[in-house]
């Protein structure tokens, strides 16, 4: 399983100037960012080449922050790839809380995470289906 | 007794110093009669060795420590009573759900005595018989409603018993029945005038308004001149807790000079709050009273935490009962938010119970528009949550609804990131006042 970092961080100018900053300092490279607002407060999600690394670091630097598990499904970068991910996940009624997605550069593959209740259920019904779903070391080696 | 054509018991109004003294010594030792019945009392006289019998003059009270509300909720409300519980008729509570709460005990002759005070009060400030008296102010466990509601019967006048809120119906009231008194927070008069100009009302020509009673909460004289002008009344300031009996302890008369305690029913003190010793004549201390003229529940050297000073000098209104000035500020940490006695307490206890775990808070008061607006601001730490926006808002509802069943005002609740507020060095950075109108001027 892929683990992505979520940071709890007021709606303010300057404070995804000092998170990204925590992340340079740590030489993190990012993959993919979502940002989620309510009012006066958000979430950043954030998928990076060494989430444990950027976690205990944004948490040393006074971030609220959470590491969790999500599945990083490998979809075919054409038409209608995306929709066989979605009506596999609808047959084995896995729920997704939260869902983005990303291409590569090779134009091939392209990468949907979800988010779901119960991780480890959800990857064991996907897996049997045929699904394929990367681990952090082989989502940042690709 | 009976009322003449400026005073509601001349009797009482229009004593002189030396006799009012002397009622007041011959009530005070009454009073401690009555308190050698109650079990609190017989184990305070003991333990600050005090022979009630033996106080001969008003100056003797400072022989007996003082009291204050942690005095008050150490314990059984009732065993500060001097009569049966049976006689007992109402009760009284003043804030929050947290801890014990502060609990007065009135007899039918404590309420006949309140509801002379208060009527005397308003009287004083030319409420009659003839007047139609609006009482925007919550009923039930808090004073202010039922305070003035006796009060305005049994000068005569017609009581609107409106309690507060639902700003539309006021103003229909107000119109539909001619009123002519209001008692009314005046944080809420300043929101309401917007109301009357979202009606297209002007309240100076739309309503038969005179005089409105603007206690309950602390404001400046600026407040008050601003509420006179724009809705053409007399405003006057008004002064009471809960544990005295409520409104009716201190209010102004005609000359707004300050307010007169009504000294034959309170002994007043102005006391340093931290070494307790009597202030210098004028300066600013604490108010401390005992109740002179309490049957079921008298309370002796009862530390307010309010702080005013007494003004030098007789009133031109002729009355000698003496003049507090208003409220400058508080020797605690409790503030006042829409009327509503908070203490900084009662949110973290509240947060502590929603949060699982100590958070690092603070809490804001401001004006916003015209409305005051108590904002609580709360560090989210890590443990808090697992990482979604949608625990977030759950944790804001979830606060807000809790607050809001313990204050009684419903706060706007921010979440922000740890380490955003300054780390808690004391009890006095948890507050921070900025409400332009709410400061003792």
């Amino acid at each position: 399983m892929a683990n992505q970092v979520n940071v709890f961080a007021q709606n303010q100018p300057g404070r995804l100037e000092r998170l990204t900053e925590v992340l340079l300092e740590e030489g993190i490279n990012i993959r993919a960012i979502t940002i989620s607002g309510a009012d006066e407060y958000g979430v950043i999600k954030l998928l990076v080449d060494d989430p444990r690394k950027a976690f205990e670091a944004l948490q040393r630097e006074g971030f609220s922050a959470f590491m969790k598990e999500v599945i990083a499904l490998v979809m075919d970068d054409q038409p209608g790839g995306l929709h066989r991910i979605c009506r596999v996940l609808g047959e084995s009624g896995v729920n997704v809380e939260d869902a983005y997605g990303f291409v590569f550069q090779d134009r091939k593959t392209a990468i949907l995470v979800v988010e779901v209740e119960n991780v480890s259920a959800a990857g064991e019904i996907l897996g049997s289906k045929g699904l394929e779903f990367l681990s952090d070391d082989e989502l940042y080696s690709l | 007794m009976s009322a003449d054509v400026e005073h509601w018991n001349p009797d009482m109004e229009l004593l002189g110093r030396e006799d009012l003294e002397a009622l007041q010594l011959e009530r005070l030792r009454k009073t401690l009669q009555r308190c050698t019945s109650s079990p609190f009392y017989q184990a305070w006289f003991r333990s600050a060795d005090f022979d009630p019998r033996k106080v001969g003059s008003l100056a003797d009270m400072s022989n007996l420590p003082c009291m204050d509300k942690d005095t008050l909720r150490d314990g059984d409300p009732t065993r500060f009573l001097t009569v049966p519980l049976d006689d007992i008729v109402r009760m009284h509570s003043s804030s929050g759900t947290t801890g014990q709460a502060t609990v007065t005990f009135h007899t039918a002759a404590d309420i006949e005595a309140w509801a002379e005070l208060v009527a005397r009060c308003m009287y004083m400030t030319g409420v009659r018989r003839t007047d139609v008296f609006q009482n925007m102010m919550g009923y039930g466990l808090f004073t202010g409603g039922l305070g003035f509601h006796y009060a305005a019967e049994r000068i005569g006048a017609m009581v609107i018993p409106a309690g507060s809120g639902n700003s539309r119906r006021q103003i229909q009231l107000m119109r539909d029945f001619h009123t002519t008194v209001v008692h009314i927070i005046p944080s809420y008069a300043l929101y309401l005038l917007e109301v009357f100009g979202e009606l297209g009302l002007d309240p100076r020509t739309g309503t038969d308004l005179r005089i409105a009673f603007i206690g309950a909460e602390p404001h400046t004289e600026a407040l008050r001149q601003r509420i006179e002008e724009t809705y053409g009344v007399d405003a006057y300031n008004s002064y009471g807790l809960t544990e005295m009996c409520g409104p009716g302890v201190a209010f102004e008369c005609p000359a707004k000079q300050g307010m007169h305690v009504w000294e034959d029913s309170f002994l007043v003190e102005v006391l340093d709050p931290v070494t307790l010793e009597l202030v210098e004549e004028g300066e600013e201390g604490e108010l401390v009273f005992t109740t002179l003229n309490r049957e079921g529940m008298p309370l002796l050297r009862y530390r307010t935490h309010d702080l005013a000073s007494v003004h030098p000098g007789e009133c031109s209104c002729g009355r000698v009962h003496r003049r507090i000035s208003r409220i400058k500020g508080r020797s605690d940490d409790m503030f006042i938010i829409k009327g509503v006695n908070v203490f900084p307490m009662q949110v973290e206890r509240v947060l502590l119970e929603a949060l699982g775990v100590g958070s690092n808070y603070r809490i804001v008061l401001d004006t916003v528009g015209s409305m005051d607006e108590m904002r609580v601001l709360v560090e989210v730490a890590g443990e808090l949550w697992r990482g979604e926006v949608r625990e977030l808002n759950r944790l804001r509802r979830k606060i807000t609804e809790e607050l809001r069943q313990e204050v009684l005002v419903t706060p706007l609740v921010e979440l922000v990131e740890p380490g955003s507020l300054p780390a808690g060095e004391g009890k006095a950075v948890r507050v921070v006042d900025k409400r332009e109108h709410a400061r003792g001027d």
